[in-house]
């Protein structure tokens, strides 16, 4: 565990705008004059504005460049508002792009988000404290609280902000107008993005910060893969002999590690693609009715676990895999049905307890150990697993000192008799050609619109998962009761075997 | 078998310090050898011997790496898209959102579902852990977190308890009750003990161990009932910022993805790192196994989710598109693995042909980053949550019509998708 010397714990660097050195590009492509939007000249009350773009012609040009449909364009073209490439003239507070003839405007590099980030409150202080000069001291509600707020904050340099806002002002007066009307359009534009008013969100609002900062470059992603146990304060890795070492010996463990043929794998993915294709509830439509769809809920009884007889498309499931047989709850019940019958039921029952000492608490686990002892490996035990000698020997030994890996080599052994010999068999027993004839093909259901209303209002609330595993552990205790092995001696010293 | 851990040896006399350890297997040379964690960071450690230098060490790392890229590229021998051209087309697909389940008063930042596959548990910024019933829209439990930024949330396997973490660097167990009045935070279960904030956590098999991946670059393996730290994995450079445990039958492995570019599988009992997969150009935000469990898809922040296949060791296939340009957030698989939703900061959802390597659809209706995605355990429907503060259950809606308004729950009916799209945005 790393044991980290920072005195500041929180997170510093700033994270993952990568995806906005392509929207830049893309941004500075529209800008081109020759084959970027179309823009005109704006009269806005008595000045003209240069380069106004027009909502619908910005909507075209990304369809045309992107190829893609309209909907995709305009949700992008939101993004460039919202991120502050482009701002809207007249509704400025509202950054979506609207198709129509709406106008706006490119955003001057200078105020791009990679550019100037964070937004400092010091320039917004400044940028306040300016309109407040301008506009005589009605700023809008919301920039009036941040006013306040920093005026509290940022007390001690009032003085400089008020002194560099009147500079500004001063300097601005000298402008000319269509210039200063741009200029504070885009400086607006640029606040309403990092400081939105209350109760919208930001597109800048990007979370938390990352502790290290992946868009450094100060390391070379293409030179060593570094595998250290403890991460540098600094953001990257200091090439010292032991991280060295440690990458060699996990490229020595990885080269001696086979692999196998692209070919191979890529046609096992195809196969089992296809072979799940009519399970798949996206692809194929499940009967009786997908329960989301028709807010009837027979899907999910069909499939239960306590259910009679299976559907056919379970069953058919089953036969797919090993592990699709036990990993399906109804699976597992059949599959132990069948092994009973075949008295070879102590497998799945040492398959499960050693699940459940692998996965249960550390507490349980000498318990635990002993008494799959005395069931399973002990000679002479009531439910004796029949595995090799070299195996039990190493089993036996290791429970002298139980830890939940213990069991490991004989959980493995008997999965693999299961797998390879008694599953193919249950293929072919009569219990699962009898269930295969008797499943289920429940038929799809066609519900009017009435009905699907009052499916709606009478939405099955189903049993609490709760309850659920409270019954299953019930029965589960039953069960072992069951499976314990009957003690004649006990039962003669009650006289309950009547000898006459 | 899916992975390489299930016959491996992994628990024994330690080959150098003959304690009685989880192994690692390492190789010296070819040499096969079995030692413990603390005898390979010795061995990492140990000082400079005559003849070699920090030049030397390097220059091995880089024969043995090159060694390695030519042993890879030998096997491969095709590409996806040619096995896939075997694979029948996807037909058209129409998602309809079928619940949206208001409740959360800021960002929902992570969500699971219940192996009962209606109910689902999701966790929000403000704080606030919600178990809702997603199929009747109700809240079932809610717990307040003392902490904000709650980014990680995990289901039980048995339904039982809730697991949930974030910026307080803990992993704390809620067991969840029948009564609806019972105060859950009384019977809170502090678990994972992190030196960063916790990014992502997960059951394993069964309700008693918790795996939780941490900013402060470590994964660690908790006993739930005494706090224990059973196993940690160090191997990250920088913040782990997702985990998924594999589906396969032995269920020996995991794999996580961080900050630093890096997707890396584990083996759960010895703590080594197996496999290692490095080609993303921007850090990783969601790591999920393919449904047999020989592949992994990750989502990173340069805006492609790619596939990787375990058992070649190498990536096969790039999702992306020039008109995507913002970062994926989240990913799952559909059941079968042919589909795969991802999620993204531009507010839209991609369905990507796993083969075929297409997109197959881009869904919209969130009005804020998708934070997580994930697809019911019995693959009927996915749920996607946002930063807009909802969660919307959706589905393929082929053929059904009606629309219906109900309380604070919308549904939408088949139509053309332009009506569907939310239109809240105001």
């Amino acid at each position: 565990m790393t044991i980290r010397t920072l005195r500041d714990y929180g997170q510093h660097y700033r994270p993952r705008m990568a995806c906005l050195k392509h929207v830049e590009v893309f941004v500075v492509e529209m800008q081109d004059p020759k084959s970027g939007v179309k823009g005109a000249d704006q009269k806005l009350n008595v000045t003209i504005i240069p380069h106004v773009i027009n909502g619908q012609d910005i909507l075209a040009w990304i369809v045309t460049k992107m190829k893609v449909t309209t909907e995709e364009a305009q949700a992008f073209g939101t993004m460039l508002v919202a991120y502050g490439y482009i701002y809207p003239l007249q509704n400025h507070r509202k950054l979506v792009l609207v198709p129509d003839s709406t106008l706006y405007r490119f955003q001057t590099p200078y105020f791009w988000p990679v550019q100037k980030w964070p937004a400092e409150d010091i320039d917004y202080a400044v940028y306040l404290a300016r309109r407040n000069i301008r506009k005589k001291g009605m700023l809008e509600p919301y920039e009036q609280q941040h006013y306040d707020n920093l005026h509290k904050w940022m007390n001690p340099k009032w003085d400089f902000i008020v002194m560099q806002a009147t500079e500004q002002y001063k300097a601005n007066k000298e402008r000319k107008k269509p210039d200063r009307v741009v200029l504070d359009c885009q400086e607006r534009a640029y606040w309403i993005v990092h400081r939105p008013p209350r109760r919208t969100h930001s597109a800048m609002d990007y979370g938390l910060d990352r502790l290290i900062d992946p868009n450094a470059e100060e390391w070379n992603r293409r030179a060593l893969p570094v595998i250290t146990s403890c991460s540098s304060p600094l953001g990257f890795q200091v090439l010292t002999f032991d991280v060295v070492r440690r990458t060699n010996i996990f490229l020595t463990q990885a080269l001696m590690r086979s692999a196998v043929k692209s070919s191979v794998s890529l046609t096992a993915f195809v196969k089992f693609v296809t072979t799940h294709h009519n399970h798949d509830p996206f692809l194929t439509t499940p009967v009786p009715s997908n329960p989301w769809i028709t807010d009837s809920d027979e899907f999910w009884q069909l499939n239960s676990r306590s259910v009679d007889i299976p559907t056919k498309l379970s069953v058919e499931r089953w036969v797919l895999s090993f592990w699709e047989l036990i990993s399906d709850p109804r699976g597992r019940v059949d599959f132990k049905l069948f092994l009973k019958k075949e008295h070879s039921a102590e497998n799945m029952a040492f398959y499960e307890a050693a699940e459940e000492m692998r996965w249960g608490a550390a507490s349980a686990i000498p318990e635990k150990s002993q008494f799959i002892f005395n069931t399973f490996l002990k000679p002479g035990a009531p439910r004796w697993i029949n595995i090799d000698g070299r195996t039990m020997g190493l089993t036996v030994k290791g429970l002298v000192v139980p830890h939940r890996y213990v069991l490991d080599a004989a959980q493995t052994h008997i999965f693999l008799l299961m797998k390879k010999d008694t599953f193919y068999r249950y293929l072919k027993s009569p219990v699962h050609k009898d269930m295969q004839k008797r499943a289920l093909v429940p038929a799809p259901h066609v519900f009017t619109d009435a009905q699907l209303e009052a499916n709606v209002r009478n939405r099955n609330p189903g049993i609490s998962p709760i309850l659920q595993w409270q019954q299953e552990e019930e029965e589960k205790a039953v069960a072992a009761v069951a499976a314990r092995p009957i003690d004649v001696k006990a039962m003669v010293a009650t006289n309950k075997l009547d000898r006459k | 078998m899916c992975d390489q851990t299930f016959l491996a040896i992994t628990f024994g006399p330690c080959d150098s310090c003959s304690e009685n350890r989880p192994l690692m297997n390492l190789y010296i040379k070819t040499e096969p050898i079995n030692y413990c964690s603390l005898c390979m960071e010795i061995m990492a450690c140990q000082g400079l011997a005559s003849g070699e230098t920090l030049k030397s060490l390097k220059a091995e790392s880089e024969t043995l790496r090159k060694k390695l890229e030519e042993e890879r590229k030998k096997l491969h021998d095709v590409e996806l898209e040619k096995v896939a051209e075997k694979a029948e087309a996807l037909g058209e697909l129409n998602m309809k959102t079928r619940r949206t389940l208001k409740g959360h008063g800021n960002k929902v930042l992570c969500m699971d579902w219940c192996k009962d596959k209606r109910r689902i548990v999701s966790s929000s910024q403000d704080g606030k852990v919600i178990v809702w019933d997603a199929f009747t829209t109700n809240k079932e439990h809610a717990v307040t977190m003392p902490t904000t930024w709650v980014m990680a949330c995990a289901y039980a396997p048995s339904g039982c308890a809730i697991a949930c973490g974030g910026l307080d660097n803990k992993c704390s167990v809620y067991p969840l009750s029948l009564d609806k009045d019972e105060n859950l935070a009384a019977k809170k279960k502090s678990v994972a003990m992190h030196t960063n904030y916790l990014s992502g956590c997960t059951f394993t098999n069964s309700d008693m161990q918790i795996l939780t991946s941490s900013g402060d670059g470590t994964s660690a393996l908790w006993d739930v009932e005494s706090g224990q730290l059973l196993q940690s994995f160090h191997g990250h450079s920088a913040d782990v910022l997702t985990l998924d445990l594999a589906p396969s039958e032995t269920g020996n492995t995991f794999v996580s993805g961080g900050s630093d570019k890096k997707a890396n599988v584990w083996d759960l009992r010895s703590g080594q790192n197996v496999q290692s997969f490095d080609t993303h150009d921007s850090d990783i935000n969601c790591v999920k196994y393919y449904p047999s469990g020989d592949a992994f898809a990750s989502a990173s922040d340069d805006s492609t989710c790619r596939l990787f296949d375990l058992r070649a060791d190498r990536e096969v296939s790039i999702y992306s598109k020039d008109s995507i340009m913002f970062g994926a957030a989240s990913v799952d698989f559909s059941l079968s693995g042919r589909l795969l939703f991802a999620g993204y900061n531009d507010y839209t959802i991609n369905v990507w042909d796993v083969l075929k390597g297409t997109r197959v659809a881009i869904l919209f209706g969130h009005e804020n980053r998708v934070s997580s995605l994930r697809v019911s355990p019995d693959g009927t429907a996915f749920c996607s949550g946002s930063w807009d503060n909802t969660l919307r259950v959706r589905q393929e809606g082929r053929g059904v019509g009606r629309e219906l308004k109900q309380g604070g729950t919308t549904l939408y009916g088949s139509g053309p998708r332009a009506a569907v799209m939310s239109s809240e945005r105001d």
